[in-house]
Order: structure tokens, then C-alpha cells, then sequence
């Protein structure tokens, strides 16, 4: 194979997880832009849709296209559940607080799954199988450019969801001014499950694309994913949509050069040092907005 | 760019005797917000011991000219003398260091400490031990606690709250919390005390009281004064010189007569006169 | 008059507590030296005063600087990697008296590498703070995996495990370092500096405002948590004799979290109890140690829902550790004296 196609394979791989981290960092930056919560737990919900989906095919022996539904549906419902549970309660508590309990959670799910699954990974079956496409001299995987078509379309819906529709000015409005919105007859209740139950169904979509290239569900493999994720979030900027997209793009582009250098070792170090080096030189990230304090 | 060049001492009413050096001089001070010019050429002199008013009507930028003097914004333009110090270039402790003191408009205190520690953290620089000697508990610290205990409550006694010493800060009414700010600013020993509407939400009694306890201030501790008001009477009643801030720019500088009978300064407050006075 | 009366509780109260800690040192290590306490009990104990520490140094942290840091594992691997790392190589003199000096070293190690850090992470609040600090958490486990290669000799032996670590962690040495931690950080507490700390985590502009240096104190609280994190690893690693990059990741750090927040972020004697509580009742309750992670997690939530501050929590240290009650707190006793408000 020649250089070139191993080049634009790295980058299709890259955008495939790139896509990935992109749909979950969406989950993150609309949860932040609504309730300043860093989702702790969203990561995780990935993992419970891996279970889910292998689940359905593998103990339920039923087709894929039902264990995708099932997935999205099963994320849903847990993003939901958790802040109706736990985030809820401490709407008035201090946002440290809040952060603490969002960990628990993450933790609790982790190690609820290590005790009903077992630590090892579970091999997942194929959720589909694309076959690859050649353009040119170059041999392009089929599932990257699925993935890739689903997360852009995810996207573009998701933004017409918040420009145009009743909700999604509600949704606009809480993450400017909760007591204001709430004035102006914006139930802040609906709100923020809507946008909880929203971010989870993407994180749902990604879950089952995720396992489309990495077929396999582990206890632990929504921390690392979420926490990438979450660094892809505050690249693009927290609170912005097109800034997830961005960020998940360059997180998973970052990574494919690190392999394609043999530096694959170094790969979360790196991602966290991506990090530091955002939060140090412009913490609101690439679209980020800015928050001032008062005096 | 600043010009160290030694003024003939003037207060904002050149004809009030001040002394020496004035405390507090700025020199074409302006900060701008992206596009937004929010104070400019803002010049102001106070003396030694002077009482002086900034009033203006609100979002004219008063607590902007505040957060510019103590630093909490770095100017866009301009120089701030205090003394004979250049602040370019200092932070918001190190201009407290040099010795300018201040309470805000939405009063932050130490909501979880008491009132007695509230002053003491005021009081942080005029305690002379360090660490190691904490950590060895030395004599000089048991020394160093027991004066500032004792200095904090003389302190606190000059608005007749050494009572509430053990009292959460978070704890106390209003009238109290404001009172309070304005000893933990005095404990910093500062040349210069910046009050950010120190009258707020008080009754004309407690606007009295206070009235007869900023001059006792600087009677007591011989420092200057400026404070942002919009209670004309305290303003009028006590304030030897008064400078009127309007979108960012100063209006007027004068007495209280003066600033009275200004039509500029009526004009920012009440809008153009339409034919008839009004009483 | 008052000021009398109040400094002789005042010594009195020192005399007590270094005749109980004496005696509790020397009692302890002659006691455990005559094998009265069995070799698993003795392991428990010298690991809840490693773990202690833990949670003393990350209380200073959160409890005092009001910050959420999650990558104080990391710490706690610099301080166990340069203990280790010493004392397997040098040998001018026996491993029991070089220990103190590996100690040492594990907790300046730490101490510069969380100074190193706090430059840049101690510019952020709250959320941005928890995750640059997890951040660097995970660069250090990484890097401790893999420097190895980097280097081209073998320095940490990344995940083939650090080995033949002398085991020179006893109850003596242990309780000295847990005794010295609580000492330190009370006395530091007590003090104008601690008030400018507590200060700087109230209201960071008007401690600003009041002439203390919010970046100075802030970074020195968090140089000195982390120098506290490495002596507990080192200890930890003359404790176990084997180390690992992968004990020392993310997990670890929320660990040693719920410690504090269980504890009550700012409380010390929380901090204590809470320590010694979460590592002996596994021990206790063997039988169930698949679920102790999830009734960690599950009491982690259940606490943040019904009492945010911990339970123990508060945010003044004017009360807590036993020291304190002893020592007739001056602010309490000025409490009873300031009465109640009009």
C-alpha cells in the first residue's frame, strides 16, 4: 500500500473516533451548558449501551438493528434516571458537591457492571458490516465512513433541534439565565431532563458506533472514552456545539498521528497534555464562551 | 507611562490645605471593554486627609474607576500615583500593601469566619511571625495572636461591635455586615479607604451614624477617604470634595455648593429642563 | 486577667498531648514489637496511618483551598517511586536508617512536582481545577508506565513492578510521620497564615482585596498537600515492597477523595476517623469485598444528596481534632465570650 492511502486510512481512523469522542462530547457541553455539571457519569452510559446492545444480540439472540434501538433507548433512560435520582436534589447544593456525586456515580456504574458482568471484556458482535470503498487508488473503511455520515447528520439535527424548535429555545434560554427562563413559564424541570435525555441518546449513538469499530464491552471502557471525550469538550469549548464536533475531530485525528508515529503508548498522556495546554493558554476553548465574574 | 513629578500638594478643592504629597493622584486613568470605552480620562487629586465623593448616576462607571484604582481591572491607559508610588503593574494585594483599603457594593466578607477573624485577616501584614514560628508555636506567636485580638476588638469598638467578636460574619445583619467590611479595610493600615456605597440599604439614622463615624475615621487615623454614594445627603454632608462621573467621563469637580448649583451635573441626574423649573 | 487564664489551658493542654503521644508511640511500637498484635492486624494499622495521611494531605487541598484536585494519586506515586527508587539503590547505610532520608525525598519530590503543577492548574476554579489536576494525574501514571523506554536504562520497571523495595515501614515510623502530618497542618491552621488560607477559599477578591496573596498561599497549600501525599507513598511503598504504575491511577485518587469527603472536606479529625474506619471495616468485612466499591460509591452519593459538607463536615477548623479540644480553643472560648447577636 502505498504511503498516501496509509495516510488517509490514519485519518479516516481518526475520524471515526473522532466521531465517536465527538458524540459524546456533546452529551458533556450541553450538560455543562445547562447546569455547570461536569457529567462524571456520561462516559459510563456508553458502557451500559455496549452491554446493552451485546445483550440483546448475544443473550436475547436478537438482530442488530433491535439491539441499536435498545441501546440508544437503555442510555436514554439511565441519563435520565441518574439526574432525576442524583442531580436533582442538588440543584441548590454547591457545585463541588454536585461534581462528587456525578464520580460516585460513574464509579457505582463501573463497579455495578464489573459485579454483574465480570471484570473481562465481552466480545460484541457485529452490529453491521460495511464493506469498504475504494476511491481512487485508496481503499476507505466502510464502518469510518458510516460513522463518520452519522455523528455529521447527528450534528446538524441536533443544532436545528436547538435553533429551531420551542425546546431547544428553552433549552438556550435555562443555560443563560436559569431564574429568568424560569419567569418566562420555562418549566427548568423538562429542560434540563430533556437535555440530559438528549445528550444520553447521542451518547447511545455513539456507543453502538463505537463498538462498531472496537467490538468489545468492558466494565472500565467508558471512563477513558468519557474522559477523552470530555478533554474533546473543553477543546471546542464547553457550552458549544459545533466547538464538540471540532474538538471530538481533533482528538481523534491527534490520536490516529500518534499511533501512525509508534507513539501509541503515549496516546492518553497526550490527549491529557492536549488538555492542560488548552486549559492554560485559552480555557474557554476554541468556541468556548467567556464568564466573567462580577466585583 | 507615568511622570513621578512632584506635584504642589492640592485635594480635589485646591484650596483646602493638605499638605505634602497628595495621597492618591490618576493621571488620564481609561479602561476600555473590547469595543466599549467604559472610563476615560478620569484625573482626580485627593489629599492627605481629605473626604471626597465620587456620585454619578448609575452604570456611569463609578465601581469601574474602584476596580481600576485597587487593580482588580489593569487599565487600558493612564497612571495611578499613590504616594509617591506607581501602581503600574501591581496586583490587587500588592496596591492593598501599598496602602489603599476598600469595601464593595455587594459586600464580601468572610461569611464562614467571625467577625473578630474577619478583622484579624485584615490585620494579616501587621503580624510579624512566619511560618516556622507558627508551626514551633514560639513565643512570638502567642505574642503575635494576642496583639492582633486585642487590636481587632479596639477596632471593632469604634462602630461598638466589639460584642459580636465571636459572632459568624455570615451571621450578622446587614447595617452590621457593612460595618464590618469597612474595619477589616481599616486593619489593612491603609493611607487611602475607598468605600463602595457604604450607605446601601440604611435607614437615615444608621446613615447618620455612620456619617459622624467615616469623619471620626479620619480624625482617628488621619487617611483619606473616597467613597461612591448615591445618598445625597451623606455625600452632601461630609464629602469636602466631590468629582461627577457620567458615561465614564468626569463631569464636574468641585464643593458640595459647587457641584450643587452645576447644570451639567443636574443635567446627568434629572435630563434637560423642559420650559418650568421644578421645585 | 483573660489573657491569663486563657494561655494556661493553653500549655497545660501541650503537656497532655505530648505526654498521650509519647506514650502512645513508644506503648504501640513495644507492644507490636513483642508480637502481642498479630502480622495481619499489624499490616491494617500501619495501613490506615499511610492512609491517613492520604486523607490529611488531600483535606488540605480541598478543605482549605476550596478546590477539588483529582490527581492526587499522582502524588502519592512520586513520593512512593523516589522513596523506592533510593532505597533500592543506595546502600552507604542500613535501609531502616536511610528510610527517613527516602521519606523525605518522596515527600520533596512530590512537594516540586506539585509546585510544578500548581503554576498552571491554580489559575483555574473549580471544575477546569478538578480536571487539569486529573490531567496530570494520569501524564504522571503514564509516564511512570513508560519512562523506562524513554530513558533506555530501567529507572521504574513501568508495568513489570518495582520490586525488592526494603520493607522498612513500621508503627514507630508510621505514627511519627501521621503525628508530625496532623501537627503540621493544625499548628499551620492556627495560625495568620491558615486565616489567609480559610480567607483566600471564602472570598478569593476580598482576601485579595485585604493585601494576602491569593497565588502565594494558594500554592503554598497545595505544595505542601502534595509533599504530604509523597511521605505517605513512600511509606506505602516501604510498606508493601512491590509498586506498580496502575495502583496509582485515577481509581486511587477518587479513593483517597471519598475518604475526605466522607470525612467532611475541612474537618481533620473527619479526616482521621473517616481513614481509619474505610480501611479497617474491608478488613472487617471480608466476606463482602466485592461490594466495597459499590457501597463506596453508593455512600458517596447518598452523602452528597442529604449532607453536601460530609459527614463530619464543616467548614471551620475551630473545632475538631482532639488536639484542638485540649488546647481550649481560643476562638471557641471567645465564642461563649462574643455572646449572641442583637
Amino acid at each position: 500500500m502505498s504511503v498516501f492511502s496509509t495516510i488517509v486510512n490514519q485519518i479516516m481512523n481518526g475520524l471515526q473516533t473522532g466521531s465517536v469522542y465527538a458524540l459524546i462530547a456533546l452529551g458533556y457541553s450541553m450538560v455543562y451548558g445547562i447546569i455547570l455539571l461536569l457529567n462524571f457519569a456520561h462516559g459510563d452510559i456508553i458502557m451500559v449501551g455496549a452491554y446493552t446492545a451485546w445483550l440483546f444480540m448475544v443473550n436475547f439472540g436478537q438482530t442488530p438493528v433491535l439491539a441499536v434501538i435498545a441501546a440508544v433507548a437503555a442510555c436514554t433512560v439511565l441519563g435520565v434516571v441518574i439526574e432525576k435520582v442524583a442531580y436533582t436534589p442538588l440543584r441548590q447544593a454547591p457545585r463541588l458537591s454536585l461534581l462528587i456525586t456525578a464520580i460516585g456515580i460513574s464509579f457505582l456504574l463501573e463497579n455495578l457492571a464489573q459485579l454483574v458482568f465480570g471484570a473481562g471484556a465481552r466480545p460484541v458482535p457485529r452490529i453491521f458490516d460495511m464493506p469498504s470503498v475504494s476511491v481512487g487508488s485508496v481503499s476507505l473503511s466502510g464502518t469510518a465512513i458510516v460513522t463518520l455520515l452519522v455523528s455529521v447528520v447527528a450534528m446538524i439535527l441536533l443544532n436545528l433541534l436547538i435553533k429551531k424548535s420551542k425546546m431547544g429555545k428553552a433549552m438556550r434560554a435555562v443555560s443563560e439565565d436559569t431564574g429568568t427562563a424560569q419567569l418566562m413559564g420555562i418549566s427548568l424541570n423538562k429542560t434540563i431532563t430533556f437535555t440530559f435525555a438528549v445528550g444520553s441518546a447521542l451518547a447511545g449513538i455513539g456507543s453502538v458506533l463505537y463498538c462498531a469499530a472496537y467490538p468489545q464491552a468492558s466494565p472500565t471502557m467508558g471512563s477513558m472514552l468519557g474522559l477523552k471525550a470530555f478533554v474533546a469538550a473543553v477543546l471546542g469549548g464547553i457550552g458549544s456545539i459545533p466547538g464538540a464536533m471540532i474538538g471530538g475531530f481533533c482528538i481523534g485525528l491527534a490520536e490516529a498521528g500518534a499511533t501512525a508515529l509508534g507513539l501509541s503508548v503515549w496516546k492518553d498522556a497526550m490527549v491529557f497534555a492536549i488538555l492542560i495546554i488548552v486549559l492554560i493558554v485559552k480555557p474557554t476553548g476554541i468556541l468556548g464562551r467567556n464568564l466573567q465574574e462580577k466585583v | 507611562m507615568s511622570n513621578l513629578v512632584p506635584v504642589p500638594s492640592r485635594g480635589m478643592v485646591p484650596e483646602r490645605d493638605v499638605k505634602d504629597r497628595p495621597v492618591l493622584e490618576t493621571i488620564h486613568l481609561g479602561i476600555d471593554f473590547g469595543g466599549l470605552v467604559a472610563v476615560d480620562e478620569f484625573n482626580l487629586v485627593i489629599g492627605k486627609t481629605e473626604i471626597a465623593g465620587l456620585i454619578g448616576p448609575n452604570g456611569a462607571g463609578k465601581t469601574t474607576v474602584f476596580n481600576l484604582l485597587t487593580k482588580v481591572y489593569q487599565p487600558s491607559r493612564g497612571t495611578i500615583l499613590l504616594g509617591d508610588k506607581d501602581t503600574s503593574g501591581m496586583n490587587t494585594s500588592q496596591v492593598c500593601r501599598a496602602g489603599m483599603a476598600r469595601t464593595f457594593q455587594n459586600i464580601r466578607l468572610f461569611r464562614d469566619m467571625t467577625v473578630a477573624e474577619n478583622v484579624m485577616v485584615g490585620l494579616h501584614h501587621s503580624i510579624a511571625y512566619h511560618t516556622p514560628t507558627a508551626i514551633l508555636r514560639l513565643p512570638a506567636y502567642w505574642r503575635g495572636e494576642r496583639n492582633a485580638r486585642e487590636k481587632a476588638m479596639d477596632m471593632l469598638s469604634i462602630f461598638n461591635m466589639q460584642d459580636l467578636g465571636g459572632v459568624k460574619a455570615g451571621a450578622l445583619p446587614y447595617g452590621a455586615q457593612r460595618r464590618l467590611e469597612i474595619v477589616r479595610a481599616l486593619a489593612t493600615n491603609p493611607s487611602i479607604l475607598l468605600l463602595d456605597e457604604p450607605a446601601a440599604g440604611m435607614n437615615p439614622t444608621e446613615t447618620a451614624e455612620l456619617m459622624e463615624n467615616i469623619v471620626k475615621i479620619r480624625d482617628t487615623y488621619q487617611i483619606a477617604i473616597l467613597l461612591i454614594e448615591h445618598d445625597m445627603k451623606l455625600v452632601m454632608g461630609i464629602c469636602e470634595g466631590i468629582a461627577v462621573l457620567n458615561y465614564g467621563k468626569i463631569i464636574a469637580k468641585g464643593t458640595p455648593d459647587e457641584i450643587k448649583s452645576n447644570t451639567a451635573v443636574i443635567e446627568a441626574y434629572l435630563g434637560k429642563k423642559e420650559g418650568q423649573e421644578n421645585a | 486577667m483573660n489573657k491569663n487564664t486563657r494561655k494556661i489551658p493553653v500549655r497545660f493542654g501541650y503537656l497532655i498531648n505530648t505526654a498521650l503521644f509519647a506514650a502512645l508511640l513508644l506503648g504501640g511500637t513495644k507492644v507490636i514489637g513483642s508480637g502481642a498484635v498479630s502480622m495481619y492486624h499489624t499490616k491494617v494499622i500501619l495501613l490506615c496511618g499511610i492512609n491517613i495521611i492520604l486523607a490529611l494531605s488531600l483535606n488540605l487541598a480541598t478543605g482549605f483551598l476550596g478546590q477539588l484536585p483529582l490527581g492526587h494519586a499522582g502524588f502519592m506515586a512520586l513520593g512512593a517511586y523516589s522513596s523506592a527508587i533510593f532505597m533500592r539503590n543506595v546502600t552507604i547505610l542500613p535501609p531502616e536508617a536511610l528510610f527517613p532520608f527516602g521519606i523525605l525525598i518522596g515527600g520533596l519530590m512530590a512537594a516540586f512536582i506539585g509546585f510544578l503543577i500548581g503554576i498552571p492548574a491554580l489559575r483555574l476554579k473549580g471544575d477546569y481545577l478538578a480536571i487539569i489536576t486529573l490531567g496530570f494525574g494520569e501524564i504522571i501514571r503514564v509516564v511512570l508506565l513508560n519512562i523506562d523506554d524513554v530513558l533506555g536504562f530501567k529507572l521504574t520497571y513501568g508495568a513489570a513492578s518495582l520490586k525488592n523495595i526494603p520493607k522498612t515501614t513500621n508503627f514507630f515510623n508510621t505514627f511519627l510521620c501521621v503525628a508530625i502530618t496532623c501537627f503540621v497542618i493544625y499548628t499551620y491552621i492556627k495560625s495568620r497564615h491558615g486565616r489567609a488560607t480559610l480567607a483566600v477559599r471564602d472570598n478569593e477578591i476580598a482576601a485579595e482585596a485585604c493585601g494576602i496573596s491569593t497565588t502565594y498561599y494558594k500554592t503554598l497549600g497545595f505544595t505542601v498537600s502534595a509533599f504530604f501525599a509523597g511521605v505517605a507513598g513512600a511509606l506505602y511503598a516501604g510498606y508493601l515492597g512491590v509498586l506498580s504504575p496502575s495502583s496509582f491511577g485515577f481509581m486511587k485518587s477518587i479513593e483517597i477523595l471519598v475518604t475526605v469527603v466522607l470525612g467532611g472536606m475541612g474537618s481533620m479529625a473527619g479526616s482521621v476517623i473517616s481513614a481509619t474506619v474505610l480501611t479497617a471495616l474491608p478488613e472487617v468485612l471480608r466476606a463482602f469485598s466485592e461490594y466495597r466499591m459499590i457501597a463506596y460509591s453508593l455512600l458517596l452519593v447518598i452523602v452528597m444528596i442529604f449532607k453536601p459538607t460530609g459527614l463530619m463536615g464543616n467548614y471551620d477548623f475551630s473545632l475538631s481534632t482532639l488536639i484542638g479540644r485540649f488546647n481550649g480553643n481560643a476562638s471557641k472560648k471567645f465564642e461563649k465570650e462574643g455572646g449572641k447577636h442583637e
